[in-house]
Parts: structure tokens; C-alpha cells; sequence
């Protein structure tokens, strides 16, 4: 027997999960609500954890940011799992043909030679720090508290490893397997990466999931991504010849101009709660930008010589006027 | 102009190796312990993490393509199932009971392991290691994502999922499965993966999700098909993981080979009986059934555990101490869940019932040496006591083993008439236990153990004092809508009116 | 010997895969079950990339696998041409 069954009319008995019902009212959820708000345990946790005996299996006040409700931090881009996973695989497509095109017209190898070396310098160690971007974000999710807050932090965190194996294949294109050994080798010991290198071990200490969200994705990303992907490989990369370079890192330009949306809404909704929270995120932006511009100098300094100073300088105003506009004063 | 150098062509494992295994450093800024604080405590020696193999060699950029891929198949089906009233294809509404049992300790679980494996991603020091578990920390939170999408349309016209949020924390029977998930993450990163990588996902899962999953292919849910098939093309990479993480650990040094036999024991035992309640929903649960739990048993626990554990001998790994005792409860289990279920439905936010003359011959045609013997005869006296009105309800608290939490229900592995209690002291208190397993668990570390949160005692104190009804709203469990017999229930009434609209000119 | 096996959905796609698999592992045992394709072989079960391709009359990367995944057993060794299962045993 065939039944037709979209011609039976029937009436639903409810419209969303209670949860959902208390927080929005009594209407369709959508899936972002559906797979965001609530889903993590709340009461009666059974164990201590034994490796921190004095925590809780979810703890809010690893943090000394305090919310009244953490759900409270929600994602503006309402990222769930298949809207991120298919975002990110339409921008995968893009970067592929990027790849592609670059290789397959032999534009690596027409690149000047100044201008390579330039960017291999400046790009290639990046992936390491990209590393520890994932690292921090990794952290976040894992100890933070809430899934609106948590969630998007593991998306970070998995485009923070997209986007260090993305440098790593534009090392691969531009120089071979010698251009991330030496890129490495710099990492770990060339001066004008020591700073930078230790902005990302003093984070890997970090046990406060929200100053690390700070450190890493407001401070260090906010002058990082502009000074690198704009300042130096649009502005000057780009205009001297080497727009190949900008294909292979289109991905990173436009996740900046994606992410850095939700993260300012998550500073916006933390700095609104309360005068403690705004007092603790002046404190925290105040220091990991003003040492993430530090660190950032000579990075800039192999691109732009004399100018990266100023570049610094710029950028760094820039992301205070960013802050200030969240509700921070700074 | 220079002669075009040709680059080296890297192979699959040459390029994970420069794309992924080398983005790590050894800290020099920060002393290694303090990097990571908890991989030290637990006493298991890794001296080096660059021998870590890969179980899949994924990069980011193929991860995405291919699990947006998935996305697109597992939303377009979900979208034209609430479409079309696809729960109307379902065999019988009763089968509902096994997903609303899912929703509520399944997928919470799913969400649990998501931290779970965030957490190892980040305190595991080798980046092999760390990408895997992150990988696997994000399809998690896609499991329960994709589980509550693919159940949210079942939740607009049936009773028992809505309140799966308050269930999960509160209700006796979920914490179960928490407490499970809870004592995993509760532990250091290494036997969070025994438990969860290796017990759980590679010795276990299989019985959980592909019997499971068949199921609702016979019973006519696609909905749970595709978001079951397509979870568990993630646990393949998952369950790998698993078993590479523990072939690792005893790799790198002899001393690892008592601390991981001892946890392959705990874990074994402490997800069998979790799993359990798969055995009801396979034997019982399904209107139209796909094997037995027996049959299922044989092949994915007896056959491939079976040669699992061969070939972990080689490292000096024996099979799970409670495995002749698993052995032994499998012809029982079910209908002894099921009986368990049936008295206290009452406290249930799903439906049971009585089996069918017809539901009992399949099972004593699949449980020869049990079912007649033993459990069609309390059936035959429940369905006598249905019958005249006066169904079977037992008011009173189950008593719950302090390790597993379930019910004590079970019997004796060698003497099916008889109950199994144990019980251990520990600082003057006596604890209780529905097995010898249990019981081992809990001596091995009742300082964990005694906390654990145990729901029938939270009945007795604030806010609830005892009195039921207050007990149901705190639980969000609407009697007469949500518990009790699936005959006669506000799910049976309006599956069967929604069917005869479709079905007739009414 | 121990028994491997890999499970497959059961759908166009997997068709020729599961077609090149039988080629390759003569000795396997295909049973199809509802939405579900289970391929058990003794002791050994090997996937190779080439001989889908042929079925396929495509390129085929053998991570495309992943999609229509359903389960496995076995250690998995995979390069760019072989995904094996075996057991040691």
C-alpha cells in the first residue's frame, strides 16, 4: 500500500524542546538554538576532576569573568556544525583553485626573487604560531563554560590548523620542504621572532579560558591578521608585483573579516554584563595588545624595514578604537 | 633565467608529516609541565610522541570538504523527512521509545565526549595526537547537533523528547549514561582515552550504532538512518584512534601494560553496562526486529572483540576481566532490563509494555535456553495482572549500584534465579553494587566513587521530600503523557488516528 | 585468523567501490543488509585506489572513503594507493 502522507494534515502538539520554549517563547526553535543552548550538562555532576580536584567537571569561575548566564555569549554568524562545515568547505573550494591557478600558470616561480624571500620569511614561521592559536582555542573549548561561548571556539580552533597548513603548503609552493625547515629554524631562533614566539608559550600557561580568548583572538589576532594580510601582503606585496601571494592567502584575509565579528560580539555581551567584567577586559586588553604590538614589530620589521614601527603604531590604534567600541574604555 | 627546479613529490605521510606533525616545538619559554600539567599524573611513560602514528591522514581542507558533503546528505534528508510527515512511515509509534531513551542519554554523552576530546587535544604533547583528538572533539559536538535536528520534528507530534535538557541531569536513568561519560572526563587524558577511545568507541560502539541503526532502516526512521550512518562514518576515524592510542601506550613502555589492563577492566565493564539498555532496545524495543542482541553480541562482540584482543596479546594484553561474566548475562540481560523498565515506568519519560504472544515467541525462539524458562513466565503473570486492572507497578525505590547506577536487576552470572548484590564498606558507609564488576571498579577507587550523585536519594531531599508529583515536574516528566504503558497512551492514540488520515478517505 | 571488515552505506557510490573491493579480496564475504553493506574477509582486506578507479571511470581519492563509511576493524595502514586492514593474529 502507497500512502501519500504529505496530504495528511495533522497537528503538531508542541513547537520546540522545553529549554528552547523558556528561552525564546513558544515557537519553532531554529537549529542553531536546537544545538547550542542548554546541550551541556548543568547539575549533578557526579566526580570531581582528578586532575583538578578542586574544580568542577564544568566550572564557570575558571575564568574571572563572571556571567549570570553564559549562553548569554552567542555567535552572530549562529555557527553550528553544518553551517560552519559548509561554509568553510565553499572557501576551501576557493583556496584549492587558488592553489591551483598559481601552480598550474607557474606564477610561484615568476615571482622576484626579493619578493619571494619576503614572504616566505614573514608566512612560513606564522604557521607555528598559528599552532598555538589552535592550541589556545582548543583550551577554551575545553574548559570553558557555555556552548554558545565554547562552541565557536572549537571552529577557531580547527580553522586556526586550516590556515597553519594552508602556510604550510604556500612554504611547500614557494620554497619546498627547505622553506619550512628554515621557517622553523626562525621560529625557534631567530631574533625577530623570539617575541612573538614567547607571547604564544606565556598563553600555552594560561589556565583562564576568557584572558586567553583575549590574548589570542582580540590582542594578537587583531594586530596580526591586518598587519600581515593587509599591510604587507596587499599593501606591499601585492602592489610590487607579488599578487600571487595574496591568492594563496585569501583565506586568511577573509576569515579575519568573518571571525573578528564574533569576537567582538562576545566582548560586547561579556563587557555589558557588568562593571567587574569591563574593569577585568580593560586590564586584559590593555596588556596583551600593548605585548602583542611588541611582539608584532619585528615580525613586521622583516617586511617593511623602518616602517614597521609605524605600521605597528597604526594598527595598534586601530584595534584600541575596535576595543573602545565593544564597551571597553580604554 | 633559471632551469625550473622540480619539487620533491611527498607522499600521503610525508605531507601530514609538513603540514601537520611539524607545526609543534618543544617550549623553551615555558617548562614542558607547565604546558601541559596533566599527562604526568596518571604514571603512563611516553618517551617519544614522534613515534605516534596516524590513524587517518586528514588535513583540514579535506576534512571539511568531505564532511560538508556528509552535511548536505544528512540535512536534505532530515528537511524532506519533516516535510512529508515521515514519522508516519514508522512501523509503530512504540519504537519511538528507543530514540527518546537516545536523545536523552545518548546524545547528551555525545556533547560530554565533545569536551572530553577538546580537552585531550589540548593536554596531549604530541601534535599527532592532539589534531586527532580535535578531530574528533568536533565531530562530537556534530553527533549531538545532528542527533537533537534529526529528533526536533519527532518532538512536535510524540511525548517523551521535549524535555531532554532537564531529564539529562535529573531523571534516574540518564545518569547512567553521565555518570559514565562524567568518570571519563573525570580522569587524566590517558584513561579518558581508554575509556572513550578504545572501551567505548572500538570495543562498544559498533553494537551501539550499527545494530541500532539497522533498526530503524526495518522500522521505516530514516531520519535516525541517516544521522546514525552518517555519525558513524566519523566513528571509523574514531574508532582508530582508539586503538592506536592504546597500541602507543604500550609501545613506548612495559611499564604502561598493568596501569592500561587495568583500565581496558574498568572500561569494558563500566560501557557494557551502559550499553545494555541496547539489548532491550533490540530485543524489545523494535516493532520489527533485525537480530537479537544475542546475534549481535556474536558478531561484533564476540567475533571482532574476540580479534581485537588476539591481536593486542602480542603487547601482553589479555582480554577484559569481566568478559566471561558479560558472556554469561547476554541470554538474560535484555528481558531483565525490560521487566525493570515495565514496573518502573511510571518514572519514565518513554513508554514500555508488555510484550506480545507474537514478541514472545520471536524471543524464545532467539533465547532457547532462557527465555521460556525464565522470563515468559513473569510476563505471562504481569499480562494476568494487566488484564484484571490492576497493572504491575512497583512504587518502590529501585535500588541502584553506586558504580554503574543502574537498577540492581541482574542476577547471578551462574544462578539466573537469583539476584546479584554486593556490597563494600568504605569510612563506615556501606555501598551497594549490582555486580562483581561494579564492585571492583569501586574498590579500586571509592574515593571517586562515593561521590557520585545518585538520583533515587535526591527523592528524599530538597525540593522534592518525597512526594512523587513534585518529583515528576522536577524531572519535566508529565504523568500520563510522557510514562507508563505504550497501550492505551496519548502516542499510541494519535500514531494510530495520523495513520488512518493517510490511509483513508476519513 | 581473525576476521576484518569494512561497512559501506549502501548506495551508487559505493557500488563500484564495493565492486573493487570484491575484485581485490577474492576471498571476501559481501553481505548486504538494510542500508548497510558489510564486507568481511579473513585475516587481511585490502581497498585499492586504482582498481576503484577503474570501476569508477574516475579519479578517486581514497579519503573519499570517509563519506560512506559506516565501520571497520582491523590496524589500518593507508598510503596514497592501499588502505589495508589487518589483524596480527
Amino acid at each position: 500500500m502507497q500512502i501519500d502522507l504529505r496530504t495528511v494534515a495533522i497537528q503538531p502538539q508542541r513547537q520546540a524542546f522545553d529549554h528552547l520554549v523558556r528561552r525564546f517563547g513558544d515557537k519553532p526553535a531554529s537549529r542553531y538554538q536546537e544545538g547550542s543552548y542548554d546541550i551541556q550538562a548543568a547539575e549533578n555532576l557526579h566526580y570531581k576532576p582528578t586532575w583538578a580536584p578542586e574544580n568542577e567537571l564544568y566550572d564557570a569561575s575558571l575564568t574571572r569573568i563572571v556571567m549570570q548566564d553564559w549562553y548569554a555569549l552567542k555567535d552572530p554568524r549562529q555557527f553550528y556544525y553544518s553551517t560552519y562545515t559548509l561554509t568553510r568547505a565553499r572557501q576551501q573550494e576557493t583556496a584549492e583553485a587558488n592553489f591551483a591557478f598559481v601552480e598550474s600558470r607557474g606564477l610561484a616561480d615568476m615571482l622576484p626573487d626579493e619578493l619571494r624571500d619576503v614572504a616566505l620569511k614573514v608566512l612560513v614561521p606564522l604557521r607555528h604560531a598559528a599552532w598555538g592559536a589552535n592550541q589556545h582555542n582548543t583550551f577554551i573549548c575545553g574548559y570553558g563554560y557555555g556552548t554558545t561561548f565554547t562552541q565557536p571556539c572549537m571552529y577557531h580552533a580547527m580553522d586556526n590548523l586550516g590556515i597553519a597548513q594552508y602556510l604550510s603548503r604556500l612554504g611547500l609552493l614557494l620554497g619546498d620542504t627547505d622553506a619550512l625547515e628554515a621557517g622553523k629554524q626562525a621560529w625557534l631562533d631567530d631574533a625577530a621572532w623570539q617575541p612573538l614566539r614567547r607571547y604564544v608559550e606565556d598563553c600555552l600557561v594560561l589556565r583562564d579560558p576568557f584572558e586567553l580568548f583575549v590574548a589570542q583572538n582580540v590582542a594578537l589576532d587583531g594586530l596580526l591578521y591586518p598587519l600581515v594580510y593587509e599591510r604587507i601582503v596587499d599593501e606591499h606585496l601585492s602592489v610590487r608585483g607579488a599578487s600571487a601571494v595574496a591568492m594563496l592567502t585569501q583565506f586568511m584575509s577573509d576569515w579575519f573579516d568573518e571571525t573578528r565579528k564574533w569576537v567582538d560580539a562576545v566582548l560586547k555581551v561579556a563587557a555589558a554584563e557588568s562593571e567587574h567584567n569591563r574593569d577585568v577586559l580593560q586590564g586584559w586588553t590593555r596588556s596583551w595588545s600593548a605585548r602583542a604590538a611588541s611582539a608584532m614589530v619585528p615580525v613586521v620589521e622583516l617586511a617593511l624595514g623602518a616602517e614597521a614601527d609605524e605600521a605597528v603604531g597604526q594598527q595598534l590604534a586601530a584595534l584600541t578604537a575596535r576595543i573602545q567600541k565593544t564597551g571597553i574604555p580604554l | 633565467m633559471d632551469m625550473k627546479v622540480a619539487k620533491k613529490k611527498l607522499g600521503l605521510k610525508e605531507k601530514y608529516r609538513a603540514l601537520t606533525r611539524d607545526l609543534g616545538w618543544d617550549t623553551t619559554y615555558q617548562p614542558k609541565d607547565a604546558v601541559f600539567p596533566y599527562v604526568g599524573y596518571e604514571g603512563i611513560k611516553i618517551h617519544d610522541w614522534d613515534k605516534w602514528e596516524d590513524p587517518f591522514r586528514l588535513t583540514m581542507d579535506a576534512y571539511w570538504k568531505y564532511q560538508a558533503e556528509k552535511e548536505r546528505k544528512f540535512y536534505a534528508i532530515i528537511d524532506a523527512h519533516a516535510q512529508n510527515n515521515g514519522h508516519l512511515n514508522l512501523t509503530d509509534a512504540r519504537y519511538l521509545s528507543a530514540l527518546k531513551i537516545f536523545l536523552q542519554a545518548i546524545s547528551p554523552a555525545e556533547y560530554a565526549s565533545h569536551k572530553g576530546f577538546a580537552r585531550t587535544g589540548r593536554e596531549f604533547p604530541g601534535v599527532g595526537t592532539q589534531v586527532a583528538c580535535q578531530m574528533q572533539a568536533i565531530d562530537e559536538i556534530r553527533h549531538a547537533q545532528t542527533q537533537i535536528h534529526a529528533m526536533s520534528n519527532y518532538n512536535r507530534y510524540y511525548n517523551g523528547f521535549h524535555a531532554f535538557a532537564d531529564t539529562r541531569d535529573r531523571i534516574w536513568y540518564t545518569s547512567v549514561a553521565r555518570s559514565f561519560f562524567d568518570d571519563a572526563m573525570s580522569a587524566g587524558p590517558f584513561e579518558f582515552m581508554i575509556a572513550i577511545g578504545f572501551s567505548f568507541e572500538y570495543v562498544l560502539t559498533n553494537l551501539l550504532f550499527v545494530p541500532f541503526m539497522s533498526g530503524a532502516a526495518y522500522n521505516g526512521d530514516m531520519a535516525t538512518v541517516t544521522f546514525g550512518f552518517s555519525a558513524q562514518s566519523d566513528e571509523a576515524r574514531h574508532m582508530t584512534l582508539g586503538l592506536e592510542c592504546i597500541k602507543f601506550m604500550l609501545e613506548q613502555d612495559p611499564d604502561n601494560l598493568p596501569i592500561v589492563q587495568n583500565w581496558i577492566d574498568k572500561w569494558f565493564w563500566r560501557g557494557f553496562r551502559v550499553l545494555g539498555l541496547v539489548s532491550t532496545m533490540m530485543d524489545y524495543m523494535l516493532p520489527k526486529r533485525v537480530m537479537s542482541w544475542r546475534e549481535a553480541w556474536d558478531i561484533y562482540g564476540v567475533e571482532n572483540g574476540g580479534a581485537l584482543f588476539k591481536d593486542l596479546a602480542r603487547y601482553g594484553i589479555k582480554p577484559p576481566k569481566g568478559w566471561d561474566d558479560a558472556e554469561k548475562a547476554i541470554d538474560h540481560m535484555s528481558h531483565q532490563f525490560m521487566l525493570g523498565l515495565y514496573q518502573w515506568s511510571f518514572g519514565t519519560a518513554f513508554h514500555s509494555w508488555i510484550p506480545s504472544e507474537e514478541d514472545m515467541n520471536w524471543l524464545s525462539a532467539k533465547y532457547p535456553d532462557t527465555f521460556d524458562k525464565y522470563y515468559r513466565p513473569r510476563w505471562k503473570h504481569i499480562k494476568k495482572l494487566a488484564d484484571a486492572g490492576t497493572p504491575f507497578k512497583n512504587y518502590g525505590l529501585a535500588k541502584l549500584c553506586q558504580t554503574c547506577q543502574l537498577p540492581t536487576v541482574f542476577t547471578e552470572p551462574d544462578d539466573p534465579t537469583l539476584t546479584c548484590h554486593r556490597q563494600s564498606v568504605y569510612k563506615g558507609q556501606k555501598y551497594h553494587f549490582c555486580s562483581d564488576g561494579c564492585q571492583h571498579v569501586f574498590d579500586n577507587e571509592p574515593e571517586k566513587y562515593v561521590q557520585a550523585w545518585l538520583p533515587m536519594p535526591q527523592l528524599f531531599q530538597e525540593p522534592i521530600n518525597g512526594d512523587l508529583g513534585a518529583w515528576m515536574e522536577w524531572v519535566s516528566l508529565r504523568d500520563g503523557k510522557d510514562n507508563g504503558d505504550y497501550a492505551g497512551s496519548e502516542d499510541q492514540r494519535n500514531f494510530e488516528a495520523w495513520r488512518g488520515l493517510a490511509t483513508t478517505n476519513q | 585468523m581473525s576476521t576484518v571488515f569494512i561497512a559501506l552505506q549502501a548506495n551508487e557510490e559505493t557500488r563500484p567501490i564495493i565492486e573493487a573491493i570484491e575484485i581485490d579480496n577474492p576471498q571476501a564475504v559481501v553481505n548486504r543488509q538494510p542500508a548497510m553493506v558489510k564486507i568481511d574477509a579473513q585475516g587481511q582486506l585490502v581497498i585499492r585506489k586504482s582498481t576503484i578507479e577503474e570501476q569508477l571511470g574516475r579519479d578517486f581519492d581514497l579519503q573519499e572513503l570517509h563519506i560512506n563509511l559506516i565501520s571497520l576493524t582491523g590496524n589500518v595502514v593507508e598510503d596514497d594507493e592501499t588502505l589495508t586492514l589487518s589483524w596480527n593474529s
